[in-house]
């Protein structure tokens, strides 16, 4: 009884010890992962919060019109604007005038309701030299002060959480009462860019998956010293900038160029009328699937090494054609790899900037091209994070479905 | 997968037919990388074959784009004295190249001390959150670089980081470090770990037996992490243009607007360099490859 008693202590005692030190051994080796996992959260992971944050939450009018926010928190957004939301309006453009952020506020506003640019700029200007009521002299300076648009439009650019650039991301206009509409036929630009690079990664993907699959089988049923050989060729053109690669496809195929110049030669069309290969959807298509083909044939082929031939041979030998065997026996057990690579293409593509920028033209650019569009030259932040929020649930979506089919843990270089 | 000598004519025609047709996409793969070779030595300022390159006019071929890949830019390329100085200080495929080895050389440090220890301690049995952590190292290379160019200019401007060597360099160790993962992990997925606890038994710190036991094993795969990790960074343009200003210009950074702007054949002798250095990464990563699998015990069949 006694001894039985001693054995559940120290059965106890060896539990808790055993739990201690796998705890320390567990610690141990998260701490060897935790320099990498603060730096990518400090450098990376917050960094893209931040910027997708910008597209739901701008405070550019809540801070430089501090006055015009409060006042507008109590308006019913229907009833005529009073000279307490007028006289706030004007005290807040003076002080933003002063510290020149009166363009900032004027570019929010402006976003809700196109055109109202001006009336802040240039009201402000005059602003000081008003005079109370402010109700009558400032519509007085810009008729347009009495438009109850302007003021709904002021409202929508007050709150700070905004679903309005995420609703332009989609073609859609937030009206003042909180509801959405979708855009006029001809400005829906975003779906038609959202499409347009879907289409192009999925042909993409397709062209790859056509030309990898070929070759992958080759290499895989070659022998080991030919096909290290050929794969140099594959590996090749991976290691290789894709710079480079962009830079001899505009060389290969530009109008006085060398896939035109063969055309020309075996007279499939004459010097006048040579074919514009690209600056356009097809020069796109073309570089990139040269550029993401590796991707492809890599993961296929490490997956078809792995086939044993006898299984072939054992359908072929049960009468099987070489079709069905192919089809029925072969063919299922490559589809890990089909998905591996189709995947990794796909993600890839969606995302693509330098070949589409360098080679696409007007109709060959992709989403990844609007977005930088949005942030160098018409400045507008907010909407290029919409559209990079929109971009990465994409690729994220995709990313948990090749860590379904795949598992991230199997990923292989080379 | 040889011809067999019952195989009948039609079997004979699809295994021609389909030799072929891999033959062409071969072709594809590779003739654009080809291309540009004898492309860079052309006389004319054209992207494009001329009547006397074809004729093989040794008139037709010449050094001028890469001469011009030194001179262009210096303060005074007739000079006597100091030539090579004023190539070294102002040439500007000179000094993009000198920032893309400045940059991808301590993005690579960054990117694989960090990278191969987080890789040593996720593959440890014990580690917790395997799965989830494996998925947050590896994100840098599935994010679109347009949103990471964007996000580290945002952020890194707060810290007075846009604009500098460092802000690059901190943005490429991150997009090199899913490549030092993945390729460490590997290696580690055939180590003993009883060689360390042997180690330890004898008397080795853990930092002796991190040293002189495990990482002369896993050096291979560290090696081609760290490789992969510097041609990432050698080959990034988006975070370059994003995060750097004209004192951060990398070569690739060179020629993106060098297509965007003045199309020049001193772009084609630039890609020949580059066609030759990834020859030589090529090179280097079979020459690994080799080792490791003769020390493995493993011949090519």
């Amino acid at each position: 009884m006694t001894t039985a008693t001693a054995e559940t202590i120290d059965d106890a005692l060896l539990k808790k010890r055993l739990d201690k030190a796998m705890f320390r051994s567990r610690l141990r080796a998260f701490l060897l992962v935790s320099p990498l996992l603060l730096f990518l959260f400090v450098a990376f992971i917050a960094p893209i919060g931040y910027f997708l944050g910008l597209g739901i939450w701008d405070s550019t009018f809540h801070n430089h019109m501090p006055k015009t926010t409060e006042a507008l928190r109590d308006w019913n957004s229907i009833s005529e604007p009073d000279e307490k939301m007028y006289a706030a309006l004007v005290a807040d453009m003076v002080v933003a005038r002063e510290n020149r952020t009166i363009g900032k506020v004027a570019t929010r506003v402006n976003r809700e309701k196109p055109g109202s640019r001006s009336l802040f700029t240039s009201s402000a200007r005059k602003a000081a030299k008003l005079e109370a009521p402010f109700k009558e002299s400032l519509p007085g300076v810009k008729k347009n002060w009495n438009d109850i648009a302007v003021w709904q439009a002021m409202k929508t650019a007050s709150r700070r959480l905004t679903p309005g650039y995420y609703a332009a991301a989609l073609d859609l206009k937030l009206n003042s009462d909180g509801s959405f509409q979708r855009q006029d036929e001809k400005r829906r630009i975003h779906m038609i860019l959202m499409l347009r690079t879907l289409q192009i990664s999925l042909l993409v993907t397709l062209f790859c998956l056509f030309l990898g699959y070929p070759i992958a089988y080759l290499l895989a049923t070659l022998p080991a010293r030919t096909s290290n050989l050929l794969l140099i060729l594959v590996l090749l053109p991976f290691w290789t900038s894709i710079l480079v690669r962009t830079t001899a496809w505009i060389a290969m195929l530009q109008s006085q160029g060398v896939v035109n110049d063969l055309l020309v030669y075996f007279g499939i069309t004459d010097d006048g009328s040579r074919y514009s290969l690209i600056y356009n959807k097809l020069g796109t298509l073309i570089a990139m699937t040269h550029i993401l083909l590796p991707f492809m044939v890599l993961p296929l082929y490490s997956v078809m090494k792995g086939i044993p031939p006898s299984y072939v041979r054992a359908a072929k030998s049960l009468g099987a054609t070489n079709w069905t065997a192919f089809w029925r026996v072969y063919a299922p057990q490559t589809i890990p790899g089909i998905g591996a690579g189709a995947i990794l293409v796909f993600i890839v593509a969606i995302g693509y900037y330098i070949t589409p920028a360098l080679v696409g033209g007007q109709e060959g650019t992709m989403i990844s091209n609007t977005i930088d569009d949005h942030m160098r030259k018409s400045l507008n932040w907010s909407l290029a994070s919409a559209l990079g929020g929109v971009l990465m649930i994409v690729v994220l979506t995709l990313y948990w479905l090749y860590d379904r089919v795949v598992g991230i843990d199997n990923m292989k270089l080379g | 997968m040889a011809l067999p000598a019952y195989a009948g004519w039609g079997e004979r025609l699809w295994y021609y037919t389909f030799r072929f047709l891999c033959f062409l996409i071969f072709v594809f793969l590779i003739s654009p990388i080809l291309i540009v070779l004898p492309l860079s030595f052309n006389v004319e300022p054209y992207f494009s074959f001329t009547p006397g390159m074809l004729a093989g006019d040794a008139e037709a071929y010449s050094l001028r784009w890469y001469r011009d890949i030194l001179t262009n830019g210096m303060a005074n390329p007739e000079a006597t004295t100091g030539w090579w100085a004023d190539v070294w200080n102002n040439a500007q495929w000179v000094r993009s190249m000198r920032n893309s080895f400045f940059i991808g050389i301590f993005a690579t440090i960054i990117a694989t001390a960090f990278g191969t220890l987080a890789a040593v301690g996720l593959s440890r049995s014990e580690m917790p959150f395997k799965k989830s952590i494996m998925a947050i190292l590896i994100s840098p290379m599935i994010v679109p670089l347009v949103i990471t160019a964007a996000g580290t200019f945002k952020a890194f401007s707060l810290f007075g980081l846009a604009y500098t060597h460092i802000g690059v360099i901190l943005a490429h160790a991150i997009l090199g470090i899913p490549f030092v993962i993945i390729t460490v992990t590997a290696t580690l997925v055939g180590f003993d770990q009883s060689l360390v606890q042997a180690a330890y038994s004898m008397g080795a710190s853990p930092l002796r037996a991190f040293f002189k036991v495990q990482m002369p094993l896993i050096l291979p795969g560290v090696i081609s992490g760290a490789l992969f990790a510097f041609v990432t960074s050698f080959d990034e343009v988006v975070v370059v243009i994003a995060l750097g200003s004209v004192e951060q210009r990398t070569i690739p950074r060179q020629m993106f607007s060098g297509i965007r702007e003045q199309i020049s054949p001193t772009i084609l002798a630039v890609a020949t360099i580059l066609v030759i250095i990834s020859i030589a990464l090529l090179a280097t990563l079979e020459l690994i490859r080799r080792r490791g699998e003769r020390l493995r015990g493993v011949t090519p069949t």
